[in-house]
């Protein structure tokens, strides 16, 4: 080679600008990376390493009028896992499964859960026992990607006896997460189920937090990085609802576990629902976290059915509760006073073309009057009134009185009542010579077509009990909302209330629900159920002049109306009479 | 044997600098939020490999640059048989565990014999172009060069081992240069392997066989020559394909990878990725000295060896890197003056040889943890941990402190050591 120093220099200095050259495109390559650009892969590298770790907020309690608590939330733990994949998810909750007992389907629900919300901790447990949270505490370091979380859980502290209207809550599923109505919600996120809990979800949802842990880079929490200052779990406000609790567990302590059937009581003025109950009842309490199996089974195999509502999903043939209806129908179109008598005296029955219909007396009221009739629900008096006013007219009326309608509590899942729309409504069922005028007859005593649940009959007597005016039933106090259905003057209302009143007398039918030093007033009804005994009926309110309460009672297979009756009386003298109860301060206690 | 060696300071002083740099980062490598043992006490293991070095260095640095020419031809062929053998009982580590480059036995490592292949090969191409009295002036007459590097560079692309395979080329032109192999020379030389790169697209292959052909016209090779560069140029045109073929996986993906890191996040690309994630976190002054999350988390692979620069530019930032691109650049201007003062042309090719090998080490390495350079998996001098290429690092100080002492311009440097 040549050495001449000439050329060695010549190279020498080539080579050192092609160095120093080289090594600064590298280092602007460095510039670029981490001065210029430098915000997006912090941002990438925050990423990797935070993981968002949702703090749930409390749902908001639940008070009955007085300010006693019916909803509250008590400290439970959430057991969820940060995993980076569906195989590393699966591999972990196997190995979680040799220590925990999982059930069989856990694992891929888990792993559904993490395909929905990748970056979000898979709740494994959303209501882990106390034992579960110490053994899997005590297996720390072998589940490093595991997160065990205080969180708020939902407490019932009467239980059974607020199973009618409150509801439960639970995680969301699949197909809710799928709907638009819960857009805003995430996996392994409780919910509200059925009764207030599901009615009010908006409102008791609380606005869940977030907090921060560092994971590396196979998911293992490597330790906590503290609360999101912008995103503080906050509980969502009480909500007050216009339930009197005392009443409420007076009810269900009173029907016990013994007594099928359904209770409501309602503040006629207002609407306002300060009782309602279904018995049998359940524990909703059993419900939060996922219902035991056993359990379930237990309520889905009761002939009783403890899981369906009797106070408005239930429906039944409202017999002679609904009487009151044929007579204000008849007085309003004018077809009737209250000292009118009809052409056949009650002899135990009444003969219409060759069939023979029965009064439930066989004895016979003789010649009564509509006062009377109502008194001692005389069925042949009502067969000849719903004649005279004839099926259409009925109809009519009926619709009128919103027998077809909801009664628009604000619970969900509320039965739409039965009750025919017109005469079309025959024909198109049985054909135009398929049915008989005997439809009438049933019909003017509240048999037949007719099923109407205990709620709706109860907003049917809140018109009775007022100006006429019907108040939609409120659980939770919002904008009371009342319908002229009864077009009567208030002397006819007064007659009706007198009538009432007469039946929980000597003269009437539930003479022994008397209380004393108060006028109830009320009507009784005994259904006729083909598959068993009769049910039993009992609609009213008291004090009859300035009514305070409507109660109304169904008994399954209560087989006399004045067993109901009976309940009612009890109810309401429970009511009236209890000592005051001084409202707590609801605002203090948050 | 014995003589006065005179010590080159600063070159001594910036390796010594760039060594306690990449221990601390390999020390900081190791601080991860879930130890890993390997890791993290891989730091006193490179301590220990250091002093080792140091005394090679010193030992080596004893040795006349004759001792080198003439041990040049035995330890090349050494060096052969260890990458026959390597190739034949060898085993693979780390990120590159598919590849045969570790000579074991028994099944401890003992080294990597392509640090020794590169040290040799360029003792060898400096003791075979040293003996010219003027450079080659035809491709005919690079035939004596070029076989002293196909034969192990081809055994180690059998490994295979690409990264080792650029380090070559690398030391092959850097050498063919400072002989004073003319720029269009050099270009032709390069030819078959721009053609190799080309192929992919006809366009680009076909507008770079217009100038070849517009170069040769101009160069006038001997004919013979000039037939069969354009012969292998449109050869290798066509084997591209055939040799994309035969690349390994982990090759092809790789090479992909450097294409578009996102078109595989999971796998190869993910170290990419997350390279220069924890780069470009770092800033201006980086996360703190151990600080780096990407590194704390594991999220950067292999951050003690291949990925240890980017530790640097995550926990220290763009001063970091600077400073140490700083002392680099100072190492490589260093040897520069060391190859231009060297008093025989033996050891000039010896200390530019040694510079061609560092370069390529460093560009591949640092630009491949900012995606600039494909992923190969060699080391960067003085910083990846691993025992051989330490030594290997040192030993090559060594040897350029022999001929800085050697050379012209004693008056600035100092006597140490032993004297006669």
């Amino acid at each position: 080679m040549s050495l001449h120093p000439n050329d060695i220099q010549r190279r020498g200095r080539f080579a050192g600008a092609l160095v120093t050259l080289s090594l600064l495109l590298l280092a602007s390559g460095f510039f670029r990376a981490q001065v210029l650009e430098s915000a997006r892969y912090q941002l990438s590298s925050e990423k990797n390493r935070l993981r968002e770790v949702p703090i749930p907020a409390a749902r908001g309690m639940i008070y009955d009028r007085h300010g006693d608590v019916i909803a509250e939330n008590v400290p439970g733990y959430a057991v969820s896992i940060l995993a980076p994949g569906a195989d590393s998810l699966r591999a972990t909750l196997e190995r979680l499964s040799t220590i925990i007992e999982l059930a069989p389907g856990d694992i891929e629900s888990a792993v559904r859960r993490l395909r929905r919300d990748p970056n979000r901790p898979t709740v494994v447990l959303a209501d882990a026992s106390f034992d579960q949270v110490s053994v899997l505490e005590e297996h720390r370091t072998e589940f490093p990607s595991l997160i065990i979380e205080a969180t708020p859980k939902r407490r019932y502290p009467d239980g059974p006896t607020v199973s009618a209207f409150v509801g439960y809550t639970a995680e969301i599923n699949e197909s809710e997460l799928n709907s638009a109505e819960y857009k805003n919600y995430k996996s392994g996120q409780q919910i509200g189920r059925s009764g207030l809990e599901q009615q009010y979800e908006k409102e008791l949802r609380g606005t869940e937090g977030s907090r921060y842990v560092e994971v590396d880079a196979r998911g293992r929490v490597v330790r906590d990085a503290g609360s999101r200052p912008d995103r503080e779990a906050t509980a969502a406000p009480s909500l007050q609802t216009n339930i009197d609790l005392d009443l409420q567990r007076f009810i269900a302590s009173y029907l016990g576990d013994s007594l099928v059937g359904g209770v409501v009581a309602i503040e006629p003025q207002t609407g306002a629902v300060l009782a309602i109950h279904s018995s049998p009842a359940y524990d909703p309490n059993r419900f939060i976290g996922g219902i035991p199996s056993g359990y379930y089974r237990e309520l889905t195999t009761d002939p009783r059915r403890p899981l369906y509502n009797k106070a408005m999903q239930g429906r039944y043939p409202p017999a002679s509760t609904f009487k009151l209806a044929t007579a204000a129908i008849a007085l309003e179109a004018g077809l009737v006073d209250f000292d009118t008598r009809m052409q056949v005296p009650c002899t135990g029955g009444y003969t219409y073309g060759s069939r023979y219909f029965r009064c439930w007396d066989k004895k016979g009221h003789g010649a009564v009057t509509l006062s009377q009739a109502i008194a001692k629900s005389c069925d042949s008096y009502f067969y000849q009134l719903g004649l005279r006013m004839t099926l259409s007219k009925m109809l009519a009326g009926g619709v009128q009185l919103k027998f077809r309608d909801k009664s628009g509590i604000d619970l969900p899942n509320e039965t739409t009542p039965q009750w025919p729309y017109a005469v079309e409504y025959f024909n198109k069922r049985y054909g135009a010579k398929g049915w008989t005028n005997a439809v009438t007859l049933n019909l003017s005593i509240g048999q037949g077509e007719n099923t109407q649940t205990i709620l709706n009959m109860a907003r049917f007597y809140t018109a009775l009990a007022t100006d006429g005016w019907a108040a939609r039933p409120e659980v939770v106090k919002r904008n009371p909302e009342r319908t002229k259905i009864l077009n009567l003057t208030p002397a006819q209302l007064a007659g009706l209330r007198d009538a009432m009143a007469d039946v929980v007398s000597g003269r009437g039918t539930a003479g022994s629900a008397a209380i004393q030093g108060v006028v109830l007033a009320g009507k009784t009804g005994t259904a006729q159920n083909e598959t068993g005994k009769d049910h039993a009926w009992f609609v009213g309110f008291a004090p009859k002049d300035d009514p305070k309460i409507v109660v109304a009672v169904m008994l399954w297979q209560g087989e006399h109306g004045y067993a109901a009756a009976r309940i009612a009386s009890k109810v309401v003298e429970h009511y009236l009479k209890r000592p005051a109860i001084q409202p707590l301060n609801v605002e203090g206690d948050d | 044997m014995i003589k006065r060696v005179f010590a080159d300071y600063p070159l001594v002083i910036i390796a010594l600098l760039l060594s306690a740099y990449g221990i601390a980062i390999v020390y900081s490598a190791g601080q991860t939020d879930v130890i890993q043992p390997a890791v993290a006490s891989a730091y006193k293991r490179q301590l220990g490999w250091f002093a080792v070095a140091l005394v090679g260095a010193w030992v080596l640095s004893r040795a006349s640059v004759r001792l080198l020419e003439w041990v040049s031809w035995p330890a090349y062929l050494v060096a052969l048989a260890l990458l026959v053998v390597t190739l034949i009982f060898g085993s693979g580590a780390g990120t590159a565990a598919s590849m045969k480059g570790w000579l074991t036995i028994g099944g401890v490592r003992l080294g990597q014999p392509a640090e020794l292949a590169k040290v040799t090969v360029v003792l060898m191409l400096a003791k075979v172009l040293a003996v010219r009295r003027d450079a080659p002036r035809s491709l005919l007459e690079l035939w004596k060069p070029a076989v002293v590097v196909l034969v192990p560079w081809l055994l180690v692309m059998a490994q295979p081992d690409l990264g080792t395979g650029m380090v070559f080329v690398g030391i092959f032109f850097a050498m063919l240069f400072w002989a004073g192999v003319s720029a269009p020379l050099l270009l032709l030389a390069a030819s078959p392997a721009v053609s190799l790169l080309l192929s992919f697209s006809t366009g680009l292959w076909g507008a770079w066989f217009l100038i070849l052909i517009a170069i040769v016209l101009w160069y006038k090779p001997y004919v013979v020559e000039g037939v069969v560069l354009i012969v292998t140029n449109v050869a290798m045109g066509v084997l591209a394909p055939i040799v994309w073929e035969k690349l390994a996986p982990h090759q092809k993906s790789r090479l992909l990878v450097f294409l578009d890191p996102s078109e595989d996040p999971k796998a190869s690309g993910y170290h990419v990725i997350q390279s220069k994630i924890a780069i470009g976190s770092g800033g201006w002054l980086g996360k703190g000295f151990t600080l780096g999350t990407q590194k704390r988390g594991s999220f950067l692979p292999a951050q003690h060896t291949d990925f240890v620069f980017a530790v640097v530019g995550e926990e220290l930032g763009f001063l970091g890197v600077s400073i140490a691109l700083a002392l680099f650049l100072l190492l490589f201007l260093r040897v520069i003056r060391v190859a231009s003062r060297a008093n025989d042309g033996f050891s000039s090719l010896v200390a530019f040889g040694l510079l061609g090998s560092w370069l390529v080490h460093v560009i591949e390495n640092v630009g491949m943890t900012l995606n600039l350079m494909p992923i190969t998996g060699i080391p960067l001098p003085f910083f990846s941990y691993g025992g051989s290429f330490m030594l290997a690092c040192w030993l090559a100080i060594g040897i350029l402190v022999r001929i800085s002492s050697e050379g012209r311009g004693e008056a600035d440097a100092l006597p140490i050591g032993l004297r006669r």
